[in-house]
């Protein structure tokens, strides 16, 4: 092994970019834009870490992966224990790798990032995790003891399957429903190919499935089933709520009903789930051929909206966004990506009308411009209208990306579940253990829209509690 | 996976499916619908439960082929699978005893309203039926209807059988004949139930309609469903699909259902035998 560098070579050693497929061609296709690390770029990356005394990227990991000892083992070419680390923490690596906002989290606190050089964390948390997909796991759990005990787990979402790996380990038997045809929620319909292939979503599905866990599709829980049917009827001892956030926002504005005017759920579910990207495919979507798209929104799903758009051939795409760029809450890297690729970015609007034809097909939208005034309970500068600073442009299809609501179906159907004034799940962010004995809940039903990794840590979190709840049969009330 | 048990057609280019679904069948209520998927590639379509045996565990739709997915799936016979079945979706049928409450039927509407009226018959009204159709094999479901309703009245629009002319002479019919109607539910196609609702509103008659908007997941997540009911945006999936047909912005609803017009006609295109295969084949002949 090479002669150890010392801590100013480490410091002078320039952060290792991720291959990626180039922007003129990765605009026509739906094939993943990063290309991931070789080994060889992955040792190198790891090199650079510092292996500080009190690393202070785990602080900023959500689930506390032990960053500093995966990737000294990187460093070191032993891939397969690094996977073995990440994965006491986390179930989804290669896709948190692909998924997660690291610059706020494990990159941003990072101590290189003062210099603008923090450790390329998910670069390497994906290039571990696809090498121990591709290499064989990490050595297999002996045999685990099964308790008797019966889990219904609900969506099978990031928070349903860090649950369900967790719960599945510690010997319960677990049961997934998910609503639609396939397995995956967000990770599947919401999220598109280019960003996190399919493949890799299915491979970790693949591996629970492995384990143990029982997949139920078409299940539409609070509609075939409510929560006290499952523990009552079908004999489950708990029950984990992550459904999701659920229902589309839209901008409440006139025209909001002409034909061209999505969702973004509806958007992207169309293109992801239904495929309706490929040749020949039965699930129809409008023709974005030279047509101009407008998404609304300043997030991860305004970003996959509009790169998806790009990519169904519109003439331009654009993202409209009413504060200023520096406070759009998407990853970095999206933003840049879609730059890159042709998207236009108009930042301080926001739409007054959507304007139609006749036959009810939108046709334009009425903006106002927008300055910054102080900043409102979010800690943002609140966006104000300019006075009389209004204009109109045309635009063909447009893509509403402005957040969810808490889905009501599970709530309809188990009123005596306390809800919050947001309309989402009561439940006790250590433990997720809801007003309803049994059940626990967890993801963005309980926190609205947040990130996968968020979602999966309160499935782990959980999954403890249900753990420890199966065991003593204990339900302490929530302080 | 649900296996057909049994096909039978209704009218032309309707067809009558009962298929296995055992928990479906015991949790359904009138109203409900369900989202199937034909094959594995296939889009998701809404269908509502025309009928189900909690017993027997199975449940009945009925499916008039108007574009591909219902066009394959009538193709299907029995022993064959439908590769996804959801449901029951969405709010069943208010079900009460409100006294008479007229059930209307349009074409393949009828098979929508079917299973509301008999659980409205069921709970004791007296429900009389109304079914209409462009000719007489266009007219579904009446003797089924018969064992359920006080009366059943098919109407015909070239006059093949029954009362010659729309639903709606007949139900002005009943009205001007001094019937009391309590409730009428309409169920067809739009200009039948915007008509249905012009006459009843002139009377006071609280009118519920099924609204058969596009929609692709059916539990809410996407919104593309959504319908515009007293000023308001609701979701067909999960707000409906029934909705007070006084206050539904159909004119809204029709324009929206016409958002995949050229998408279907470029496909029906491909899948139609080609022209000059046609032409071949009957010069060989």
């Amino acid at each position: 092994m090479a002669r150890e560098l010392t801590r100013r070579e480490r410091m002078a050693l320039e952060r290792v970019s991720m291959r990626e497929q180039d922007a003129s061609q990765r605009r026509v296709n739906f094939d993943e834009v990063n290309l991931g690390y070789t080994a060889e770029m992955a040792v190198a990356e790891a090199e650079r870490c510092l292996l500080c005394a009190r690393p202070s990227c785990i602080d900023g990991c959500p689930v506390g992966i032990d960053i500093r000892e995966f990737i000294r083992l990187t460093a070191d070419g032993e891939f397969l224990d690094a996977a073995g680390v990440i994965a006491e923490s986390s179930s989804l690596p290669a896709v948190c790798g692909r998924v997660c906002p690291q610059e706020n989290q494990c990159e941003g606190t990072c101590v290189l990032v003062r210099k603008g050089k923090s450790i390329a964390i998910g670069h390497l948390e994906r290039f571990v995790a696809d090498f121990a997909r591709e290499h064989g796991r990490p050595p297999a759990h002996e045999e685990i003891p099964k308790t008797g005990k019966r889990v219904a787990v609900v969506g099978s979402g990031p928070a349903g399957l860090a649950c369900a790996t967790d719960l599945i380990k510690g010997g319960h038997d677990v049961t997934v429903f998910e609503a639609l045809h396939e397995l995956g929620g967000v990770l599947v319909y919401g999220i598109p190919e280019f960003r996190l292939p399919k493949d890799i979503v299915k491979a970790e599905i693949d591996g629970l499935a492995e384990l143990g866990v029982v997949f139920e599709t078409n299940a539409v829980i609070g509609m075939i089933d409510t929560i006290d049917d499952l523990l009552d009827e079908e004999g489950f001892d708990a029950v984990f709520i992550g459904v999701g956030a659920g229902l589309p926002r839209f901008l409440n504005i006139p025209g909001e009903n002409l034909i061209g005017v999505y969702s973004a759920n509806e958007f992207l579910t169309r293109v992801n789930l239904m495929k309706a990207y490929e040749a020949g495919a039965q699930t129809p979507l409008l023709d974005l051929y030279r047509k101009t798209v407008a998404v609304f929104g300043g997030g991860n799903t305004a970003m996959d909206a509009v790169r998806t758009a790009m990519r169904l051939g519109a003439g331009r795409a654009m993202i409209l966004y009413r504060r200023s760029e520096a406070e759009m809450p998407a990853r970095l890297e999206e933003v840049h990506h879609a730059k890159q690729e042709g998207v236009e970015f108009h930042a301080l609007v926001s739409p007054l009308e959507l304007h139609g034809d006749e036959e009810g097909w939108l046709r334009a939208v009425k903006l106002q411009q927008m300055e910054l005034g102080e900043p409102d309970d979010s800690g943002r500068r609140r966006p104000e209208p300019i006075p009389d600073a209004v204009e109109e442009i045309a635009i063909d299809v447009a893509v509403v990306a402005i957040g969810n609501t808490p889905n009501p179906l599970i709530h309809k159907t188990a009123p005596d579940l306390e809800q919050t004034r947001w309309g989402t799940l009561a439940a006790d962010p250590e433990t997720g253990r809801t007003s309803k004995r049994g059940v626990f809940a967890g993801g963005d039903i309980v926190t609205g829209g947040a990130t996968v990794i968020l979602a999966m840590g309160a499935g782990r979190r959980a999954a403890a509690a249900i753990d420890g709840y199966l065991r003593t049969d204990e339900w302490e009330s929530r302080s | 996976m649900n296996r057909i048990l049994e096909t039978r057609e209704l009218a032309p280019s309707v067809t009558y499916f009962r298929v296995e679904a055992a928990k479906i069948a015991r949790k359904r209520k009138a109203g409900q619908f369900v989202i199937i998927r034909v094959a594995d590639d296939g889009e998701r379509i809404p269908l509502t439960i025309a009928d189900a045996d909690p017993d027997a565990g199975w449940v009945a739709i009925i499916v008039q082929a108007v574009g591909r997915t219902t066009a394959l799936l009538n193709q299907l016979k029995a022993g064959d699978f439908i590769h996804d079945m959801a449901g029951p979706l969405g709010m069943p049928s208010e079900v009460e005893l409100f006294g008479t409450v007229v059930v209307i039927g349009g074409g393949v509407g009828t098979a929508i309203a079917y299973p509301t009226a008999v659980a409205l018959a069921e709970a004791g009204n007296d429900v009389i039926a109304i079914i209409g159709g462009r000719s007489r094999e266009y007219v579904i479901l009446e003797d089924e209807l018969r064992a359920a309703c006080t009366e059943v009245y098919p109407t015909t629009d070239d006059g093949s059988y029954g009362r010659h002319g729309f639903v709606t002479d007949q139900l002005k019919d009943l009205i001007d004949g001094g019937a009391t109607i309590d409730r009428v539910i309409a169920i067809g196609p739009i200009p039948m139930m915007r008509a249905v609702a012009s006459v009843t509103e002139l009377h006071g008659i609280h009118t519920i309609v099924s609204l058969n908007p596009i929609m692709v997941d059916g539990t809410g997540m996407c919104g593309g469903c959504r319908v515009s009911v007293g000023g308001e945006v609701k979701f067909a999936c999960v707000d409906g699909p029934e909705f007070d047909a006084h206050e539904v912005d159909f004119e809204l609803l029709a324009r929206r259902n016409t958002s995949y017009e050229a998408f279907e006609y470029f496909r029906a295109a491909e899948t139609k035998p080609c022209a000059v295969d046609a032409v071949e084949a009957s010069d060989g002949a």
